[in-house]
């Protein structure tokens, strides 16, 4: 390295500013700041005040605390709990599993959730949910996850392999969760039994897996020379769009069941799966085709320069950069899904937002602690739709970093 | 290696955007091993031309063979062609969302079927060619615009074209840059690569060049070796256009 001015000074970049500088410039720069911070300063301290006073002392928690297992998964017979439990915990250990492999944001989330567990599974006060082996349930979750990590850290196994389990534990899950008829082992659960968190999930993880094919192939088929596809596509789009999700649900669960017959309907949770799916397809696709339109022309020739096919191309050079320019929105989407899953109450499925109703309704003396009720699911909501969104960031800054052309 | 068959064989080509006639019936030839640079004012047809090639653009009229091959609608022939044809653009056209080995790799992995581990080999062989091997994890948006046009002539190298095909290859690039490319470009023409450049980089073509062609308002003007072109112009519009970009 040849340097031309060695002997010059070094010039150091400014420092940020300290806490005295900084609550001066902020809340103090001009006189009229200063009575605002003055004025308001008081009054906020105050609201927050206000509010851990009540949420410690006036809030009555019970409507929430008694039924941490409605919550949970709504009417699932008790002594069936086991298959939720085994279901999760594939869960937590291939999360695990690939926080070892890939590393980033699954790491944070499986030490999160199994942590969770681990807390309330060593929580300092009886509660009648909290029977010595849930207890210990709870508390194997977080070796549960470190086992996954190590295996995911120390084994060289394939990525197609834990990509493979993620798409079949879901699955199996499911079956597990559902049972069969015929079985002893695992006898069959209706899914009107299903409730809370559980439902809520199941429909907002399925709808937005399912749903994100559907869109991107609903984007490329709208753009297509076919006649006949893209005006099923634009139709399909325009119609969904032009709706709102309550009528697709009323929709798919009474009038489809009309039209079927007795023998062949079609479950109704997965009737309501399909509405949150083809919903969300409709509006993924125009994210989809949005970001679709923002690839240069240049990138497609020079894909079909080197001799590549439009099926090559698309793969590979037109579906990562239109997918990543429309990620905002895609995630939005999902954050979205996620919120109008608690739609499915009116047509009758108690999804986390259902079993808070009915708990409120069951009781008159709960109907008076509606409001604590309410502010713990907007909570729940609020934590699960943030995780959503900051896993969103991370992608985002971890494609831009790649790439800031 | 002139009494074979050309290589590239023109004859009549016509193409035309809506009501305008783009270019109003091309001959020519290009034999193996042969450097062609073509020149003239913008608007000419000289892109264009050099697009009919690989199909970039289609021609309406008129016969184009590549390496034996007649250039028609059939897509098997099309994929074919420009699998021997190796392009270089004056956007580079790099692909942004992958590494600079990526990049080079991609066609050959997956248009040619070889195995990732000879692809990365030839592509790490060929960073070393144009002088940048130190670059291969980076991505394109980490690079200068001379470097990024070196990778771009390596990732057309990497399907190990028979035909290099350049289009305005230095005219997106800072001055200080260019020679960079252009030292890429002579490296390439010497080791005996058939190219077909358009450019206005009148030194590039009196060092390497076989044959020049001065295209204007979709024709070819003017042609012949560089010190004809140069010393002994026989057109006025090849006089005039010479004389606009020697003396700036």
């Amino acid at each position: 390295m040849a340097s031309i001015d060695s002997d010059s000074e070094i010039i150091r970049p400014p420092q940020p500013p300290g806490i005295l500088r900084w609550i001066q410039e902020n809340l103090f720069s001009s006189v009229f700041n200063s009575i605002l911070t003055v004025v308001l300063l008081p009054a906020v301290l105050f609201l927050i005040y206000q509010i851990l006073v009540w949420v410690v002392i006036g809030a009555d928690w019970k409507a929430v605390s008694q039924f941490p297992l409605l919550y949970a998964v709504g009417q699932y017979p008790r002594d069936q709990l086991w298959r939720v439990g085994i279901f999760l915990s594939s869960l937590i250990f291939l999360m695990g599993l690939s926080w070892g492999r890939w590393g980033g944001l699954l790491r944070s989330i499986s030490l999160a959730v199994s942590g969770f567990f681990l807390m309330l599974a060593v929580l300092p006060f009886q509660h009648p949910a909290l029977t010595l082996g849930m207890r210990l349930y709870l508390g194997s979750n977080l070796p549960i996850a470190l086992a996954g990590y190590l295996l995911g850290k120390k084994t060289p196994i394939k990525d197609y392999l834990i990509i493979a389990a993620w798409l079949l534990v879901p699955v199996v899950g499911v079956i597990l969760l559902a049972g069969f008829e015929s079985s002893t082992a695992i006898p069959a659960v209706q899914t009107t039994l299903w409730g809370g968190l559980l439902v809520t999930f199941l429909l907002a993880a399925g709808g937005i897996v399912l749903s994100f094919p559907l869109g991107v192939a609903l984007a490329f088929g709208r753009r297509s020379s076919l006649p006949v596809v893209s005006a099923f596509s634009t139709v399909f789009i325009e119609v969904i769009r032009g709706v709102p999700l309550v009528t697709i649900l009323f929709m798919f669960s009474i009038i489809l069941a009309l039209f079927l017959p007795v023998e062949s309907r079609i479950d109704r949770l997965v009737r309501a799966l399909m509405a949150v799916t083809f919903f969300s397809a409709a509006y993924s696709a125009e994210n989809v085709r949005g970001g679709l339109q923002s690839v240069p022309l240049g990138q497609i020739e020079a894909a079909k320069a080197l001799g590549m096919g439009s099926l090559k191309t698309t793969i590979f050079i037109v579906l990562p950069q239109a997918l990543r320019a429309v990620l905002p929105a895609i995630v939005g989407q999902f954050i979205a899904l996620f919120k109008d899953t608690t739609l499915v109450v009116i047509i009758g499925i108690n999804d986390f937002l259902g079993i808070g109703r009915s708990i409120i309704n069951s009781d008159p003396e709960f109907v008076q602690l509606r409001t604590e009720v309410y502010i713990f699911m907007a909570l729940v909501y609020w934590i699960f739709s943030y995780l959503m969104s900051l896993a969103s960031r991370r992608i985002e800054s971890a494609l831009g970093v790649e790439s800031s052309l | 290696m002139k009494n074979s068959e050309p290589i590239i064989k023109c004859r009549g080509v016509h193409k035309w955007f809506g009501e305008f006639h783009a270019l109003k019936g091309i001959d020519m030839d290009v034999y193996e091993g042969e450097v062609i640079v073509i020149f003239g004012p913008s608007g000419s047809g000289k892109s264009t031309f050099i697009r009919t090639i690989n199909h970039l653009e289609e021609h309406q009229q008129g016969d184009i063979f590549v390496d034996g091959i007649e250039l028609s609608r059939d897509v098997r022939n099309i994929e074919m062609i420009r699998m021997e044809t190796g392009m270089v653009f004056q956007q580079f056209n790099l692909f942004p969302h992958l590494s600079v080995l990526q990049n080079i790799t991609l066609a050959p992995i997956w248009v040619r079927n070889w195995p990732r581990e000879k692809a990365e080999d030839k592509a790490r062989e060929l960073l070393e060619l144009v002088g940048i091997p130190e670059q291969a994890q980076k991505f394109p948006g980490n690079l200068s615009g001379g470097q990024q046009q070196r990778v771009a002539i390596a990732r057309a190298l990497a399907m190990e074209p028979k035909i290099m095909l350049f289009d305005e290859p230095t005219s997106a690039l800072d001055p200080e840059m260019i020679k960079e490319v252009l030292d890429a470009m002579i490296n390439l023409a010497r080791s005996g690569m058939t190219m077909i450049v358009v450019t206005h980089e009148m030194g590039f073509a009196r060092e390497v060049a076989d044959r020049m062609y001065f295209f204007d308002e979709g024709r070819i003007v003017e042609t012949g070796t560089p010190d004809e072109i140069y010393k002994n112009p026989q057109e006025d519009r090849t006089k005039l256009f010479l004389s606009q970009i020697l003396h700036h």
